[in-house]
């Protein structure tokens, strides 16, 4: 993985800076959901192999989440954003 | 060739001139009974128990690299079976009962040293912990000794005692645990299964999965397409990949875990210890070197390779430990992708397809559960029924909330 990684509000920053949560999820359901909707919201991931977005916390500089979009095999990143501007939906 | 004491006499009279392939490498037939896909340590141990065990022998092993360039070469090479939980400890036992007896079973030395693996405890909740665990496996009737630090000095006087953050107590010792040569592990079980008709076939990738409704009708690889009955996945590590294929979503996170090998030492570790206060273990290799671990690298990886940052955090964790690391000189490290699964336990079970079987999210304690793991799965795969030591690694624990948590530490994977 790249040593740098660059926040969106901080610039390039070392990489131990951040904490890395994992995938986005599809969003929180609601509270009745159905138990399968919650099985596959806790447990169920798409683990791919190639592009994957995930939640970085900076936790050593501006404190804000963000989402990376990062490559698994090359650890390349595509992209990065902070995780508000990122408009997920509503819960099932 | 059935490998003996005369065999190696008769081949040194004769100029080592006349030893033969320890396996063939044939080219793929176009129809198996049974496919398993992966060439690891899992899948060349379920080729050999189905084709010994259960009578099963038109059986083909597809691995995507050459024999042994997963895991099943890549691990700290640790076997033993201190398990906590119902579902877990008789498993692993049983695990432990195979390698017993494993080198004779399938005619092949691969080293099994029953050195004892030792876990440190560094506060009375640890102990407390550790003793729990040690009463659980007597009760199983697996060997678990607690020795106090008076025991522990004399067994290993150079670790440090008297640290000031994590003084050592002492240890929780399987007396019968120790360490494997993983490669000849790989080697032995392909050459029983070989001998067995079983066709190994190397560099061959799956590229896709043929399906007809709910039954697999074969696979497409980078050697063509191969028809069969039953389909077995044995891809820890790339699991998530290759389940996609059929449409899987599974309770599994890759991630990378490094492994590392120091220079040749004289004799000094005669066991395996782990450090209980941070995630490290080590064992000293026949040829001298320290083979040392830690914890996984905590972000989702397929790249078999790590990063410094988990450098630095097991070289620290091995200093606490053993103070005397502190000059030796790190030889080489490398790093395997692992199969997290969401409660860090394992999955072997049929899918919500007719004839594909499953078997990964062994987290990073598959190569102990090597033996039993290819004898439970070629149980499940000829008998469609999970074998009694086996039947707690269900599919669907997670959405019926049985959960293995043998840590307790939550449905997260990259905490196991």
């Amino acid at each position: 993985m790249s040593s740098l990684v660059k926040c969106p509000h901080c610039g390039l920053r070392p990489r131990e800076e951040f904490t890395i949560r994992g995938e986005v999820a599809t969003p929180r359901p609601n509270a009745g959901a159905d138990e399968a909707v919650w099985f596959d919201h806790v447990y169920l991931r798409d683990n791919p192999r190639g592009e994957h977005s995930e939640y970085w916390h900076h936790s050593g500089g501006c404190r804000r989440w963000l989402v990376l979009t990062r490559d698994t095999v090359t650890h390349e990143t595509s992209d990065v954003v902070d995780a508000s501007t990122l408009k997920l939906g509503e819960g099932a | 060739m059935r490998y003996s004491a005369l065999s190696l006499l008769g081949n040194a009279f004769s100029k080592n001139k006349n030893w033969r392939p320890a396996w063939r490498n044939p080219d793929p037939k176009p129809h198996y009974d049974v496919i398993i896909i992966g060439g690891g340590g899992h899948g060349l141990a379920t080729a050999y128990y189905l084709s010994k065990v259960f009578g099963v022998r038109n059986v083909a092993v597809l691995e995507k690299g050459y024999l042994g360039s997963g895991n099943i070469g890549r691990n700290t090479t640790i076997i033993r079976s201190n398990y906590l939980l119902e579902g877990n400890n008789p498993f692993y036992e049983f695990s432990m009962k195979l390698w017993e007896g494993l080198e004779q079973d399938f005619n092949f030395n691969a080293m099994v040293s029953q050195r004892g693996v030792i876990n440190l405890f560094h506060s009375d909740a640890q102990r407390d912990a550790y003793t729990r665990r040690g009463n659980a496996m007597r009760l199983h009737g697996v060997d678990a000794e607690l020795l106090n630090r008076d025991q522990l000095r004399e067994k290993l006087p150079f670790l440090d005692y008297e640290n000031a953050r994590f003084p050592i107590m002492g240890g929780l010792m399987q007396a019968r645990g120790g360490t494997v040569r993983h490669d000849a592990v790989a080697w032995g079980f392909a050459r029983g299964a070989d001998q067995n008709g079983v066709d190994i076939i190397q560099n061959c990738e799956v590229t896709g999965i043929e399906r007809d409704g709910d039954q697999i009708t074969g696979v497409q690889t980078t050697r063509g397409a191969i028809t069969c009955n039953k389909l077995a996945m044995a891809v820890a590590g790339s699991s998530s990949h290759v389940a996609k294929m059929v449409d899987m979503r599974l309770p599994i996170e890759s991630h990378a875990l490094q492994a590392f090998v120091s220079e040749g030492l004289k004799p000094f570790i005669d066991t395996v210890v782990t450090f209980g206060a941070g995630h490290f273990y080590v064992s000293q290799s026949d040829k001298g070197g320290l083979v040392f671990g830690g914890d996984i690298e905590g972000y989702n990886s397929y790249a078999q390779r790590g990063n410094l940052a988990c450098v630095e955090h097991v070289a620290e964790a091995g200093m606490a430990m053993i103070p005397a690391l502190s000059r030796v000189r790190i030889l080489r490290s490398w790093g395997g992708i692992m199969d997290m699964s969401m409660d860090g336990s394992p999955i072997m079970d049929r899918t919500h397809l007719a004839n594909l079987y499953f078997n990964g999210g062994w987290c990073y304690g598959g190569f102990k559960a090597t033996p039993a793991s290819g004898y439970c799965f070629a149980h499940l795969l000829a008998t469609d029924t999970p074998h009694e030591t086996a039947t707690a690694f269900r599919m669907d624990r997670f959405a019926r909330g049985y959960l293995l948590d043998e840590k307790g530490v939550g449905a997260q994977a990259n905490l196991h």
